[in-house]
Parts: structure tokens; sequence; C-alpha cells
């Protein structure tokens, strides 16, 4: 997928270059933007890390768990008929709570984990249960407490309050995932009755 | 005096994660190195990717080839009230993590950092994911072929993301 945005893009600006009359400023971004990536990548570096830190203290002081226990009520009524003591829900919660937080680098083994043990509990092999759906979804949409990127690279620019945007990103996310959810829940009835039309027609036959 | 509440934030949950690893008797200075090289590790390994986006994003931009696109959709976008200038984000966002960092950096450098289009930009990045390589990511560990409605959902998720961040702009700068 990528190799087609890199080199299409690429391609098109030389073509576009060439016909707007724009090749010298093209060529001088072809020699100064990697320059620019790596000025971007110095800005966030800082912030990065130092949340990296904030957050595996968090992590060791506890306060991951107790982000994890707030969340049972919900993960409870999304995951339908999952054993509540069961592995899956507890790396369901982790994974959850790690992207509350931030935490990315630990979201993801956390997540690929609980897709394993969802797919062991739920008996599937190559085809996707609901409850494996729900969380690829949850993981597809996000809900971050506090937007650091967005911070760091507002500042850096001179925005005079860089986390003013932050009930707006909230209420959207919000949104967004109730959105996938909803979605979720919604075609799963579609499946099963296509399912169901499917085994009816079968047995009728 | 001039602060806001949001002011208050960031020193909170720093004072609040700090004080909590004290109490719980975590060795919070060693800790926090650990996680920041963690951190630091990621921040280099993306760099090669944000060099390869931000050299086509750039080029694409300096050919004049974005202002053509952006007229051209121009009519739908302006009658969601989107700012064109963040189409390609919106775009680029369920694709690529990096990219859309690149063009969001492109977004702020073109325009005044407590702009609409900034504001919308930052809502957008914030609320949304790189659901492809996600997706990718999730079911090629557990070799799950057969996903369903994954896809439908998620993007339906985005989707919203994009008509909903003007809306959450529009009402928390300009309506409260």
């Amino acid at each position: 997928m990528m190799k087609w945005v890199f080199s299409g893009l690429v391609i098109i600006s030389i073509i576009f270059g060439i016909i707007n009359n724009t090749i010298k400023e093209v060529s001088n971004s072809a020699i100064m933007e990697a320059e620019n990536a790596v000025k971007l990548t110095l800005t966030l570096v800082g912030s990065m890390a130092f949340w990296g830190g904030m957050m595996r203290v968090a992590d060791k002081a506890g306060i991951t768990n107790i982000v994890a226990k707030c969340f049972r009520p919900i993960a409870k009524f999304l995951f339908v008929g999952i054993d509540l003591n069961g592995p899956a829900f507890k790396a369901i919660t982790m994974n959850l709570t790690a992207n509350l937080l931030g935490l990315g680098n630990a979201a993801t083994p956390l997540g690929i984990d609980a897709v394993k043990k969802l797919a062991k509990e739920d008996g599937v092999t190559d085809t996707a249960s609901q409850n494996i759906i729900m969380l690829v979804v949850l993981n597809t949409a996000s809900i971050q407490l506090l937007p650091t990127t967005i911070a760091t690279l507002r500042l850096s620019h001179g925005a005079s309050s860089p986390l003013d945007v932050m009930p707006a990103i909230l209420l959207t996310s919000v949104v967004c995932v109730t959105v996938g959810v909803i979605m979720v829940k919604v075609l799963e009835k579609g499946y099963n009755l296509k399912a169901y039309s499917r085994k009816k027609i079968a047995h009728e036959l | 005096m001039n602060f806001s509440i949001s002011d208050f934030i960031i020193p909170t949950i720093i004072a609040v994660i700090l004080v909590t690893g004290l109490v719980k008797k975590v060795d919070v200075f060693n800790e926090f190195l650990e996680g920041a090289a963690e951190n630091l590790k990621t921040a280099v390994s993306i760099l090669p990717a944000l060099i390869a986006l931000m050299t086509c994003v750039g080029m694409f931009k300096s050919s004049g080839g974005l202002g053509i696109i952006t007229s051209l959709i121009s009519p739908i976008t302006d009658f969601l009230g989107f700012p064109s200038e963040c189409v390609p984000l919106a775009i680029l966002r369920p694709v690529s993590g990096s990219g859309s960092i690149a063009m969001y950096e492109s977004i702020l450098s073109d325009n005044h950092p407590d702009s609409f289009a900034v504001r919308v930009a930052s809502v957008l990045l914030g609320s949304t994911e790189t659901t492809f390589y996600t997706m990718a990511v999730y079911y090629g560990a557990a070799k799950i072929k057969n996903t369903r409605q994954t896809l439908v959902a998620a993007i339906s998720a985005d989707f919203t993301g994009f008509v909903f961040s003007v809306f959450a702009v529009r009402l928390f700068f300009y309506i409260l």
C-alpha cells in the first residue's frame, strides 16, 4: 500500500512540476524535505521520550491497574459472553488502558495477545469472531487522554494554548468509538441473519 | 494573571504519577529512564518513514498538485464546512501514522497554529488511528483471514471522525 502512495506522489509531483512550471520548487523540496523530517523528529523525540518515561512510572505505580478496573463494566457490555475471569478479558482491559494512556508501544503486543486468546476462547481459527472484531475496531479508533504529540507540534509552531483542543478531541473520539461499536453490533446481526437464512435454505433444499 | 484550566493538566498529571510512584515505592527515576529509552527508540525508528513521506508530500505540495486536488474537491468540503487544507490529512490518516504526522506538520507550517484549519487537523489526528495498519498488524499476527465487518465498522468510525471534527471545533471554539 505505502509503496504506491510514496512512488505515486513522487511521480505525480514531477509531472505536475513540468505542467505547472514548478519543477524548480519540486527539485528544492526533494533536496530539503529530508532535513525537515529530521527537524520534526528532533521536535518530537524529547516529549515522546518524556511521556514514555512518565507512563512507565504510572504503570509501575499501579495506575494502569486502577484504570483497567474502571474499564471492566464497559468492557463487559462490549464483549458478549466473554469469560470475565479468563486471560483474554485481562489482556483486553490492559490493551485498552494502554491505548487510553497513550502507551502505544505497550498496547500493540497486549492487543495481539488478546486477539490470540479470544480466538482460542471463541474456538475460531481463520475467521474473526464478534469479540475479536470489537477489539480490533476499538484499536483502530483512538481514545487518548493526553494528545502529547499534537500539543508538542502546536507549541513548537507558537500556539498560545496547545492543549485547548483536548475537549474537542475527547468528544470526537467518543463519538467515533460509539459509531464503530454500533456498526460492529449492527453488522453482526446482519451476518447472523444471512447465515441463518442460508442455513434455512440449505435445510429446505 | 494569564493562564487557563488546561495549563494545569500537564503539571497535575506529572505530579499525580510521581507521587503515586513514590507512595508505591517505585524507583521512579530508573523506571522513567527505561520508559524514556524505549520511546526514544520508537522516535528514531519512525524517522526513515518520515523522511520518505515528508519528501513526497513536500514535492507534491510545491508542484502545485495539492492545490489542484483540494480545489477539485472543494465543492464537497465547502458544503461540509471542512477546511480544504485538512483533506490530504484525512486521506492519509487511515493509511500511515508517520504520513499523517508529516501532513499535520505541513498544515501547521502553512497556517496559524490557532487557526480553524489547525484545530480541525488536531482533532482529526487525535481522534482517529491508522486503521489499515492496525488491522494488518492485529489480524496478521493472529493469522485471521476472514475479517468480516471489521473494515466497514472501522472506516465508518474514521469517516465519523472527519465529519464530526469540524463540528466539535465549531462547538468548543465558536459556539460555547
